[in-house]
């Protein structure tokens, strides 16, 4: 029987080699911790980013529109669910359950992605978001899909098709506004200054020092920094949104030939340490209709569990 | 052919069918659970797209496009019964939502099964078109009430907080069930063979056994009729039905006739 020190390095060999590991495989608590809450971060921000874009869903302007941006946010509780699923696997061991994985949301141990406690006041910010808020998810997610944890992994390639469709989606409200009336143009060019920021800060920091990030590296999880992704990002939607004729709310954003990547005035990072307290401009908001949903709906929830109920 | 019979008809599936997706819509991220949610949602997608056939029909039949008719017509003009146009619950969407799992239930529940009532009627109408319709809309549908009589017995039988939620569900649904049944202009006959009160009769036959089932007390049978003054079938509406026209035209107002 190997010891503990021989079993851990035998795993951490087994990972950086590019093998992937099974929710049965033997993990070392550090690995199994780091990804549960990983995981717990991605499915809650796929819970909480339904919230900005279902405000517009009953004001969506036609019938088609309000079909599309539905199925959109539908999509965004679907992959919250599967994530969470896998999340379950990983944190049975660990005494921890869905329950538990969704209220820590609410005591603040468990985090959801920056980007979703922005406002989204106009209907052009619902395109914005679809179109490249869903962008971004995709560099940062399809860089996981290699991920070191299968059962992740496989998740991630359903999401990431379906987040292509989402991109469509939003592209296709962009554009429509793009051609649009003179108001309709203002929207979205308003909706993106609002918007763009809030885009570079996206990825975090250029250099991630925290121990988390540390381990999610170590461990093959993750291959690619925050600045890897924003780059990615920035090359394939600069251009985009210059084609559409928007101006880009950034007179230094150029892509620099020499270095080979794309220089832009740094947005304010310390906004992340406020929203990392759930002080963004929305986060108390969203936090507080995501909880008051999430008691309202308690008593049904119990009587889903109630014995009598199994019969049925 | 009674053409005006058959648009007639036509308003009162559309406006049933988008004005009870649009109330579904607003529980989308607010469900008791996340499952629900997802499903909730299709459920909502199903209706307004239902509702989107139907104007596409109404826009054949010259009564102008499908989008301006869903949502620019003031609540007057709006042929929806009453029931299906009254908020979730306490709050908004936005602020504070109350909704009320309970009622939604119920409510679904009463409509689905007159919905696949009607649709049945509606398979042998001699308007082809809508004929073809309600068969293709009917198989959406019986997933629906199969989704909602599902919930009705869990509720029923789960805790004492949960039947008693679907008992007030069930009093704050019923008087306002004879408005789902009124046919308000339309005159039963080839493009809809069947009474108000055969509908009463056919969904009284269907619910009172689950009634019976569950041990609720059955509260009567409904009247074929709305209450003197609130039949939606006749555009006679609450002041509820003006908020949720406010906000779903809300954007398209804006610039009507524009590309969105």
């Amino acid at each position: 029987m190997p010891n503990h020190d021989d079993r851990h390095a035998a795993f951490l060999d087994r990972v950086q080699r590019g093998e992937k590991i099974e929710a049965t495989d033997w993990m070392p608590d550090e690995y199994r911790i780091a990804m549960v809450k990983f995981l717990q971060m991605h499915a809650l921000s796929e819970l909480m980013g339904a919230l900005p874009e279902k405000e517009w869903v009953p004001r969506a302007p036609t019938l088609a529109r309000k079909l599309s941006l539905m199925a959109k946010v539908q999509d965004e509780v679907g992959h919250a669910q599967l994530i969470l699923r896998v999340a379950e696997d990983l944190a049975a061991p660990l005494g921890k359950g869905r329950e538990e994985l969704v209220a820590e949301l609410f005591t603040g141990e468990a985090k959801f992605h920056n980007v979703f406690h922005m406002p989204a006041p106009t209907w052009a910010d619902a395109g914005i978001i679809g179109w490249l808020v869903d962008g971004a998810a995709v560099v940062s997610q399809a860089a996981l899909l290699t991920s070191s944890y299968a059962p992740y992994a496989r998740v991630l390639q359903r999401v990431c098709a379906e987040e292509g469709f989402h991109i469509q989606h939003g592209e296709s409200i962009c554009l429509a506004l793009a051609e649009g009336t003179p108001a309709q143009r203002q929207m979205l060019q308003d909706a993106l200054n609002r918007w763009w920021e809030a885009l570079l800060l996206f990825f975090g920091p250029p250099e991630s020092n925290s121990p988390s990030a540390a381990v999610l590296f170590k461990y093959r999880f993750r291959t690619k920094t925050n600045e890897e992704l924003r780059q990615k990002f920035l090359t394939k939607y600069v251009p985009r949104i210059w084609a559409l004729g928007l101006t880009i709310p950034d007179p230094q954003l150029r892509f620099d030939e020499e270095a080979g990547r794309w220089v832009y005035t740094p947005p304010d990072w310390s906004k992340l340490k406020a929203i990392a307290r759930n002080q963004g401009p929305l986060s108390q908001y969203r936090l507080g209709l995501r909880r008051l949903s999430y008691e309202q709906g308690r008593w049904v929830r119990e009587a889903l569990l109630a014995p009598a109920a199994q019969a049925v | 052919m009674d053409t005006r019979g058959v648009i007639a008809l036509l308003y009162q599936l559309a406006d049933d069918e988008l004005v009870v997706g649009h109330r579904d819509s607003e529980w989308l991220g607010l469900a008791p659970h996340i499952e629900e949610d997802v499903a909730f949602s299709s459920i909502a997608q199903d209706e307004v797209g239902h509702a989107a056939l139907y104007y596409r029909l109404l826009e054949e039949l010259g009564e102008g496009r499908a989008d301006d008719l869903a949502f620019l017509r003031p609540a007057g003009q709006r042929r929806n019964a009453v029931l299906l146009e009254r908020p979730n619950g306490p709050g908004t969407y936005l602020a504070e939502p109350r909704f009320d799992w309970g009622y939604t239930i119920v409510r679904r529940l009463a409509y689905d099964l007159f919905d696949a009532i009607r649709l049945e009627v509606l398979t042998a109408s001699a308007h082809a078109p809508l004929a073809r319709a309600a068969a293709k809309i009917l198989r959406e549908e019986r997933y629906h009430l199969l989704h909602h009589t599902t919930w009705f017995r869990r509720l029923a039988t789960g805790t004492a907080e949960s039947r008693r939620r679907l008992e007030a569900g069930v009093a704050a649904v019923w008087p306002d069930l004879g408005g789902l049944f009124s046919l308000g202009e339309v005159a039963p006959g080839p493009h809809f063979p069947a009474s108000p009160e055969e509908l009463v009769d056919r969904w009284t036959a269907e619910l009172e056994p689950l009634f019976a089932e569950v041990g609720f007390a059955w509260p009567g049978r409904p009247a074929p009729a709305a209450a003197p003054g609130a039949d939606g079938r006749l555009g006679q509406h609450t002041p509820e039905l003006d908020g949720l026209l406010e906000t779903m035209g809300e954007v398209y107002r804006t610039a009507p006739g524009a590309a969105w």
